[in-house]
């Protein structure tokens, strides 16, 4: 009894801080239909402002707050400014894709300066506990409890009495109407995403108070638990925000309290999907409706792709298999073998995200499928590898589409949450799984790349074989998008209401899309896994997920070469600067930021 | 052919679809008019498996077809248009045609589940000499189509179709419906924001198809178009039926003058309406 009311109470306070970040996102949805995926790093960067005022300018703890909230706010805008302003009649995928890069952007700033291992944040509170019938309550607990509640009214009195809270909630109705009226809308934006980070940026202090631990990459869970909340409450709610935030609260706490702490973000996604599958729009959504009909299609940025001719593609096809003939550089033929088995991941994702329109996160779900599906084939059942990278392109396809199913009902914005939600799914079932997976130990000496019995070593056969997939895969797909299949995906993605009314199933041609994109994303998973002879549930991340989607992007969405030549673009540059490791992961969200602002077709146009 | 009893649609407090009954026969044209409002579009989300009744029953061809699936109707042998105008953006105009005729391809035709699917891959990867023929066929027969709409579609066939004009979208859809070749055409305000004279080629059109025998039901506002192409108008306000019958009665028909003229508040509108119907008559 004492650990029910323990859990409850630890579930509600978790379930604040979860509310204090899905209000910010249900806010910002609610007046610009955007999935701030920035917001997490606000969170990350409110809980850093945090511990540079308690260790170094030892502020009191009010100052210590003001300080977060005045910081974060600022940060909001600047966002709103980089991220959200300039791309307000681009495609509808472009704001979010920003979040995105500007989440990554700050993530790796904030390691730069103070490193990514982990500090201390010490709580300013007396250390006393409250007994509270069977339970106890710290002073921490009231505090976080008592700046949620204090911070709801604040809103709910902005909102309800003030004009600028008037001019919010007009535009979160109807954005063009409240422009007419005179509503300046990048003003309410301006304001949203202040309001929204500051709290977003309290939460992070708060919760580093609690655990007394922050680390840069905090900012990444937060952000997904934010989303799971504020969509299970309904996208944009306010009211649902809060009641999502703490249902979920409780939830992972007697979830933890049944299975253990590993089991804590696994009962998190399971309830994001559920909800998705049995209510999209959320528990506190209204009747069916039909979407609006778009004057043209809105997912894609419009343009007509590079025409390239065929020799040169041949030509290029070419030169890269006598490449290991000519050169002996064994640094130069390992990059572009690391390019070759991305270019093949960019291909599996270019068909679901440009041509079909899904635009998935959880790709890297995908690769370890794939990765631990040959690895444990051919440790534990003895299969030779060559066999076992096909086996595993096979698996990942039918477990894969099996895994993403469940998302094919939604759209838009909502597939790519769902995405990352199953991606992530599959990570913490390979955690847990450890009968099968190892769990956290990994899996090791796993045989290395071999050809009819032939065992691969030497880097130019590794080149070689990498490259034979790539090239065999980017044909099927070639071949694909050339028969009618090609035409039904892409109107699916243009339109799929339309598409719907001229016969074509949506479960159907999303899971032939996905089956076609997890055989590929498998086979370049399982090379890979043969490859490092190591893998664990941690080498296939999400921010492989996102740097798939840059190169894509990079390349031009659905555009087979321009998929490949993002993929050796974004593999082999940051080579050039070798001296600057450390920087890479931030090029990479400059790059998808520049990206996005002014080049938003890609180097080889969509398709 | 398309028999409709009793129809009924809600959303929330308003009643959109009102016990609507409505009976086309093969080869007939029967108009759907009424103000603004009146419920017609949400007829046709209903006819078209779009959105789902609340009451009543749609049959098709002596088969009920209530909560079947657009994709479903769409192999029936229904087609349809959008008011505002649904192209796939950056497919070609004939692309566009060409997924109009997406429900007859042989290789869609397995439907077992998984097993369909991978045969339709295997077809669409490997391309044998039949699945080459249709295909061609197929593109000759989209071209033919276009052809309905003379010079207007036929020399910007490999363009995208968010490069279109307005009105030539509005062309696009007809000919990806046509391509269906659909037992029954449902067109939804065919010549909203056209001028006179694409109206008036656009009359011709519908016209031809017409004659060709082909089934239509037709919302449209221009009263001028539906007194000379309807073999039979209902006329829907605040979505009920409020009229029925041969062009000429409802035209004379004081409730819907009344519908057209009487309880609507903008003066401008009002007078605008007015010449119309005095024009037709």
């Amino acid at each position: 009894m004492t650990s029910f009311i323990d859990y409850s109470i630890n579930g509600l306070i978790i379930g604040n801080i979860y509310a204090m970040l899905a209000v910010g996102l249900a806010l910002i949805f609610g007046v610009s239909n955007l999935i701030n995926f920035a917001h997490g790093s606000v969170y990350m960067v409110g809980a850093y402002i945090g511990w540079i005022c308690i260790s170094y300018l030892h502020t009191p703890l009010l100052v210590t707050i003001l300080g977060v909230v005045v910081g974060c706010a600022l940060l909001g805008m600047l966002i709103e400014r980089v991220g959200l302003r300039p791309l307000a009649s681009t495609a509808r995928i472009a704001p979010l894709l920003a979040t995105i890069g500007i989440s990554f952007v700050l993530d790796q700033v904030v390691q730069l300066i103070f490193g990514a291992d982990p500090r201390a944040l010490p709580s300013q509170l007396p250390n006393w506990r409250l007994q509270w019938g069977s339970g106890t309550i710290g002073a921490l607990d009231l505090l976080i409890a008592g700046i949620g509640l204090t911070a709801a009214v604040l809103l709910f009195c902005f909102l309800r009495f003030t004009k600028l809270g008037w001019a919010v909630r007009a535009t979160a109705l109807d954005r063009e109407a409240a422009m007419q009226m005179g509503v300046n809308v990048h003003a309410v934006n301006q304001t949203v995403f202040a309001i929204a980070s500051a709290l977003g940026g309290l939460s992070g202090l708060l919760v580093g108070m609690y655990y007394n631990n922050i680390y840069p990459a905090m900012g990444f869970q937060a952000t997904l638990k934010g989303f799971i909340a504020e969509l299970i409450g309904g996208a944009g709610s306010v009211l649902g925000a809060v009641l999502g935030s703490l249902l979920l609260g409780l939830i992972e706490s007697y979830g933890i309290a049944l299975l253990g702490t590993s089991y804590r973000n696994l009962f998190a996604f399971l309830l994001l999907i559920v909800v998705l599958v049995w209510r999209p729009n959320g528990l506190l959504s209204r009747t069916r409706q039909l979407p609006p009909e778009p004057l043209t299609g809105t997912f894609i940025a419009p343009s007509r792709p590079v025409q390239v001719p065929r020799w040169a593609v041949l030509a290029l096809a070419g030169v890269a298999l006598l490449l290991p003939l000519v050169v002996q550089n064994t640094y130069l033929l390992q990059t572009l073998t690391n390019a070759w088995l991305y270019a093949i991941l960019a291909l599996s994702l270019t068909l679901v995200a440009g041509t079909a329109g899904q635009m998935s996160l959880g790709h890297a779900g995908l690769l370890a499928i794939g990765a631990y599906a040959s690895a444990l084939l051919a440790i534990d059942l003895g299969v030779s590898v060559g066999t076992a990278i096909l086996l595993a392109g096979v698996i990942t396809a039918g477990l894969g589409t099996l895994l993403i199913f469940p998302a094919f009902r939604l759209r838009g914005h909502y597939v790519t949450i769902a995405t990352l939600g199953i991606g992530e799914i599959v990570g913490l079932v390979i955690l847990n799984w450890e009968w099968l997976t190892h769990g956290p130990i990994g899996i090791s000496n796993i045989p290395p790349l071999s050809l009819f019995g032939v065992e691969l070593y030497d880097t130019a056969s590794i080149y070689w074989l990498s490259l034979g997939a790539l090239l065999g895969l980017a044909l099927v797909q070639w071949r694909l998008l050339g028969s009618h299949l090609g035409r039904t995906l892409r109107a699916l993605r243009d339109d799929d209401v339309a598409a719907r009314t001229y016969g074509i199933s949506l479960n159907r041609y999303k899971g032939l899309a996905f089956a076609v994109s997890g055989f590929a994303a498998g086979i370049s998973g399982a090379i890979t896994a043969h490859m490092y002879s190591y893998i664990n549930h941690e080498t296939f991340n999400i921010q492989i997920a996102v740097l798939a989607v840059t190169m894509i992007i990079l390349g031009g969405m659905g555009n087979i070469l321009g998929a490949i030549v993002g993929a050796v673009a974004l593999i082999s540059l940051p080579e050039l600067f070798r001296g600057a490791a450390e920087y890479r992961m931030l090029i990479y969200g400059i790059v998808l930021l520049l990206l996005i602002r002014f080049r938003p077709q890609g180097l080889m146009g969509t398709v | 052919m398309l028999a409709i009893e009793n129809l009924t649609r809600r959303f929330g407090g308003i009643t959109a679809v009102n016990a609507i009954n409505l009976n086309v026969a093969p080869g007939e044209t029967v108009s759907v008019i009424g103000p603004n409002g009146a419920g017609k579009t949400t007829l046709f989300n209903l006819i078209t498996g779009l959105d789902t009744p609340d009451e009543g029953t749609i049959s098709f061809e002596g088969q009920v077809i209530n909560g079947k699936s657009p994709e479903q109707l769409a192999t029936l042998g229904l087609a349809r248009t959008f008011q505002h105008g649904r192209v796939f953006a950056n497919l070609s105009v004939l692309d566009n045609v060409l997924v109009g005729a997406h429900t007859r391809l042989r290789a869609v035709r397995p439907a077992f589940p998984v097993l369909g699917p991978l045969a339709e891959l295997a077809l669409a990867l490997i391309r044998p000499a039949s699945v080459r023929a249709e295909e061609q066929a197929l593109r000759e027969e989209a071209l033919s189509i276009l052809e309905i709409f003379g010079e207007r579609l036929l020399p910007r066939k490999d363009q995208p179709a968010f490069s279109l004009s307005y009105a030539n979208r509005r062309r696009v859809e007809i000919a990806r419906a046509l391509a269906s070749r659909p037992r029954i055409l449902l067109l939804d305000e065919p010549t909203a924001g056209m001028n006179p004279t694409e109206t008036a080629e656009m009359l011709e059109v519908i016209r031809t198809l017409k004659q060709r025998g082909l089934t239509i039901l037709l919302i449209e506002h221009k009263l001028e178009l539906v007194m000379q192409l309807s073999d039979r108008v209902l006329v829907m306000d605040n979505g009920r039926a409020i009229a029925e019958g041969l062009p000429n009665e409802v035209r004379n028909d004081p409730k819907v003058i009344e519908a057209y003229l009487g309880h609507q508040t903008v003066g401008h509108a009002n007078r605008e309406a007015q010449e119309e119907l005095e024009l037709v008559a």
